[in-house]
């Protein structure tokens, strides 16, 4: 099956600069939120993102609905530079890409109607009248299970998992190729998870829509994401299909990552590989590979060259010196 | 090491809060043991009660609002909910003590850690003040901190969520307490740091023979670390078994929809499943089984009376009409 | 009793049963503080009707009934309820019309000061940058301006008129609004939906005012009614000093000030003005900080 690439990153670099002083501030530094990540997404797929906290995923996301500025490092959408597209096109590349946040209770807008919230992308982008803006906003609703009525409702008469949706149906109004999902159910119910991940899927078997997913539960991403991206401190440091990412992950901090991870069942016990020390400051970050200082079975080259990230086998793509 | 001893026994307790919009019944009659040596989980979604128990246990449920109405909790037979205020505060931080969710918010960020660990030492004991350090310093090292001495002086904002969460720990075990309540101990934790800490409470139990109650809303932790567990939904315990057991056979319709609700990494889905509806609203419970409108094996006495307790099989207990 | 309606339905897979609650006008109504509100509304009402309730023409003097005291005195009658002053005009009629007078003034200082205020405070703290800096150096300017001071020598520069009163105090009064909506502004301008908004590529035009500005509405309305307290006191002192709403007009300030020379022989001429003044503040005030205390930190729920 040729997978066509909706998006792809390329050396991706965001550099946030640390400054001292009040009045004339000095720059005596540099967080390397995001340090050259380059990876692709296929069209329909859902890509996961994983890593813990610190390692970039969260400015990652920002940086692709340019809400942050890209330090260096190329944002391909559909083949085309992004930073070299025409404004018709740029345009496009803008309603084309949403995103759904975490907090169900800071995503809407406290005293906007429900209707008007998820009309808002289309209002903006799209010409169209009044009364097919109320019937794509009811065919939302319809999609994700909302009633009828909502339009004329604000946010604070729904439940948590009741917002979520309403956001998941404005970040599909416009109808976009991408959705970038950003924890969209860890701070929901347990019990509210599975409806919003099947509603999820359902969403994407319906409209194809592609999907970044952005979470800390390893189970989460593994349930629904086809490949799976994991960043250390800023750098991608394996790319594989979930399968294979989970049964024989090649980096040792997927290893260890993945040897954390809780298990479904008292009987299954894991091997916890216990990661030394504390994840080293963005601002200071280890020399060569940014893992180095962690590992647990580093070599001499480690501290010195920082590992590229290549195909050990079909799919599979590792940033390691031991390979 | 899990003695047949009950360490502690909740009977039928009952804290409700008075609102505006009417009665919460918090915690609703809720009974359970507790043996010495063993960790018991209390599982359930958020407003389920999980967390006013265990304040209702330790007696710090916040008035005006909320009142212990009912119920008795024996402490080696003691009920703790007739002792008075001072003998309460000479219980808590040495015979019982808690750790919470958040460490940013259990840590004082104008102390020395050193000092924070001193603090209950000092109130609870005797000691002089060399052996208050000393003390100090044997509890970061039972945490895994390294090199404590240097670390006494510092602050927390100067260490990571990971640390604060041990020196939290720290903190509650340095009077020797039989019982640690730990709320949501990890939730804002980390993977890999969460996994270091649920194995460094195992092993300060087995250490020192705690006994522990982990409040979560996370099935993991309980397969990881819990020996029994009990699930509570509004305000209830609606089962309660030996961990394995509950995995192996969930009795109670609530119990099994949320285990299958929740994603594995060992096996693959398509479609997760579903529980329909949202938790209830506590001011405005229904008669009956407070679960009964999401449930998917309703039946009409489902909706008029709350099932009282039935043991299933050996220590597995449920509340549902489907078992008798 | 509850005010929950609790829908449940369940239709084919994929739909939710659902439990919303209706804000209902009950819950809004509930804990009102009625005796500030009553108050308000009384003097809203003489304010708004004033000329259809007086018992007399507040600007009419007879001559025959100078200094009456008020009808509970013995030399009173119903006539002139609350007495009349030196000139003897009703008291009861001048206060009921000067109610208009203050509560114009009052709320016309406040909803201008209030509006110049909320958009300082937006283009500030959401466009940033010099645009922050330079209206908030300016705001510092206007905030430690000797507010009194100042007050009283524009209205003696301009001459009084109660335009000019209203100008001058809209003018100075701005600056605190925008210093407290300022921080409202950065603390919503973090919020998600402001992000997701950024995302849907709307303008920063209506960010601000479709987005931000219903959101600081309540901080705006609690401030407007704490201050409206301040500005009718204020328009009373430039009465009072003879540079705010001029004669015949009558305003309590200046009927204060008539009746202070002859308070030892007519003291209701200054006193019932005085305890006009001193209800509606307080009124304002009290009504001011309960709605602080509904309103915020829950402010979403209204």
């Amino acid at each position: 099956m040729v997978s066509e690439i909706l998006l792809e990153v390329r050396d991706l670099t965001k550099h946030f600069p640390v400054t001292k002083g009040l009045i004339f501030p000095k720059r005596i530094g540099a967080v390397m939120a995001v340090d050259g990540i380059s990876f692709t997404i296929n069209k329909g797929e859902t890509f996961g993102l994983v890593g813990e906290s610190g390692c970039g995923k969260t400015t990652t996301a920002r940086l692709i609905l340019l809400l942050e500025e890209i330090t260096s490092g190329t944002l391909l959408f559909e083949g085309t530079d992004v930073s070299q597209m025409s404004k018709p096109a740029f345009e496009r590349y803008r309603a084309s890409v949403q995103a759904v946040f975490q907090d169900p209770y800071s995503s809407l807008s406290p005293r906007m109607k429900v209707g008007k919230i998820i009309a808002e992308p289309i209002v903006i982008n799209d010409d169209l009248n009044p009364k097919e803006i109320r019937e794509r906003v009811a065919s939302l609703l319809d999609v994700v299970g909302l009633r009828k009525d909502a339009p004329v409702l604000y946010p604070h008469e729904f439940s948590g998992g009741q917002r979520q949706r309403i956001a998941i149906a404005r970040a599909l109004a416009p109808d976009p190729g991408l959705i970038i999902l950003d924890e969209p159910v860890s701070a929901l119910d347990v019990s509210i998870r599975a409806q919003i991940m099947n509603l999820l899927r359902d969403i994407q078997k319906k409209t194809h829509t592609t999907f970044l997913l952005i979470a800390h539960d390893l189970a989460v991403v593994k349930h629904m994401s086809n490949r799976i991206g994991v960043m250390y401190l800023g750098k991608l440091v394996e790319v594989a299909e979930s399968e294979e990412l989970c049964s024989h992950p090649v980096h040792p901090y997927t290893q260890a990552l993945l040897s954390a991870a809780l298990p479904s069942h008292p009987d299954i016990v894991r091997e916890l590989i216990i990661l030394p020390g504390d994840v080293p400051s963005p601002l200071n970050p280890p020399s060569g590979c940014r893992f180095h200082t962690r590992c647990f079975k580093p070599t001499a080259i480690c501290s010195q060259q920082i590992p590229p990230l290549k195909e050990i086998t079909s799919g599979h793509l590792v940033a390691c010196h031991i390979n | 090491m899990i003695s047949n001893d009950n360490i502690l026994v909740v009977q039928d307790l009952k804290t409700y809060f008075y609102t505006s919009r009417g009665v919460v019944k918090a915690v609703d009659g809720v009974s359970f043991e507790l043996k010495k040596g063993e960790t018991l989980g209390l599982v359930g979604e958020s407003g389920c009660g999980k967390s006013i128990t265990c304040f209702s246990i330790i007696r710090l449920v916040p008035p005006p609002a909320g009142h212990i109405v009912g119920g008795k909790v024996l402490l080696h037979g003691e009920d703790l909910l007739i002792k008075s205020e001072k003998e309460m505060t000479r219980i808590r931080g040495s015979r019982i003590t808690m750790i919470l969710q958040d460490p940013m918010m259990s840590l004082n960020p104008l102390f020395t850690i050193g000092e924070q660990i001193a603090e209950p030492i000092r109130y609870h004991q005797k000691l002089g003040k060399l052996e208050v350090w000393e003390k100090v310093k044997e509890m970061l090292r039972l945490v895994h901190i390294p090199s404590p001495e240097v670390r006494m002086g510092e602050y927390p904002h100067q260490m990571s969520g990971g640390m604060r969460q041990r020196i939290s720990g720290a903190m509650t075990l340095s009077c020797q307490p039989e019982i640690l309540i730990a709320d949501e101990p990890t939730t804002a934790l980390d993977v890999t740091i969460q996994a270091q800490f649920l194995s460094l409470l195992k092993e300060i139990q087995q250490k020192v023979n705690l006994s522990m109650i982990v409040v979560t809303h996370d099935f993991g932790i309980v397969a990881r670390i819990c020996d029994r567990v009990a699930v509570m939904y509004a305000g209830k315990i609606v089962e309660s078994a030996e961990t394995r057991e509950l995995f192996n056979n969930p009795a109670h319709p609530y119990t099994v929809a949320l285990l299958n609700s929740l994603p594995k990494m060992e096996e693959k889905v398509d479609k997760l499943y579903s529980i329909e509806g949202q938790p209830p609203e506590l001011h405005a419970l229904p008669p009956g089984c407070s679960f009964a409108p999401r449930c998917p094996q309703v039946k009409e006495i489902c909706l008029r009376d709350f099932p009282s307790q039935k043991e299933i099989t050996l220590d597995h207990y449920a509340s549902c009409w489907l078992h008798g | 009793m509850l005010n929950s309606l609790s829908i449940s339905e369940t239709e084919e897979t994929g739909r939710v049963s659902e439990r919303f609650r209706r804000i209902r006008f009950r819950d809004i109504i509930r804990g009102v503080p009625w005796i500030p509100v009553t108050i308000l509304v009384i003097f809203l009402v003489c304010g708004l009707f004033g000329s259809f309730i007086t018992p007399h023409d507040p600007l009419k003097t007879d001559l025959r009934a100078v200094k009456k005291p008020p009808f509970f005195q013995q030399a009173g009658d119903m006539k002139y309820l609350l007495g009349t002053d030196a000139i003897g005009r009703d008291i009861l009629s001048r206060i009921i019309t000067g109610a208009g007078v203050s509560l114009q003034v009052g709320f016309a200082v406040v909803v201008f000061a209030g509006a110049l205020g909320a958009l300082v405070a937006l283009l500030s703290a959401y466009l940033g940058g010099w645009v922050d800096t330079i209206l908030m150096r300016i705001t510092d300017m206007f905030l430690s301006m000797p507010y009194l001071i100042i007050l009283i020598a524009l209205a003696a520069v301009l001459g009084p008129s109660k335009n000019n009163v209203i100008l001058i105090m809209a003018v100075l009064g701005w600056a605190g609004y925008a210093r407290v909506l300022r921080s409202e502004v950065l603390r919503i301008k973090n919020a998600d939906f402001i992000k997701l908004a950024i995302v849907a590529r709307a303008g920063k035009a209506r960010i601000m005012f479709q987005h931000i500005f219903p959101n600081i509405i309540n901080t705006l309305v609690v401030l407007a009614t704490l201050q409206l307290g301040n500005v009718i006191i204020m328009e009373s002192s430039l009465s009072f000093l003879g540079l705010g709403v001029p004669p015949p007009e009558p305003a309590w300030g200046s009927m204060v000030a008539d009746g202070r020379i002859i308070m030892n022989t007519a003291w209701w001429v200054s006193t019932w003005p005085g305890i006009a003044i001193m209800l509606v503040v307080l009124s304002s005030n009290l009504l001011g900080d309960w709605l602080r205390l509904r309103l915020d930190p829950k402010f979403r729920q209204l």
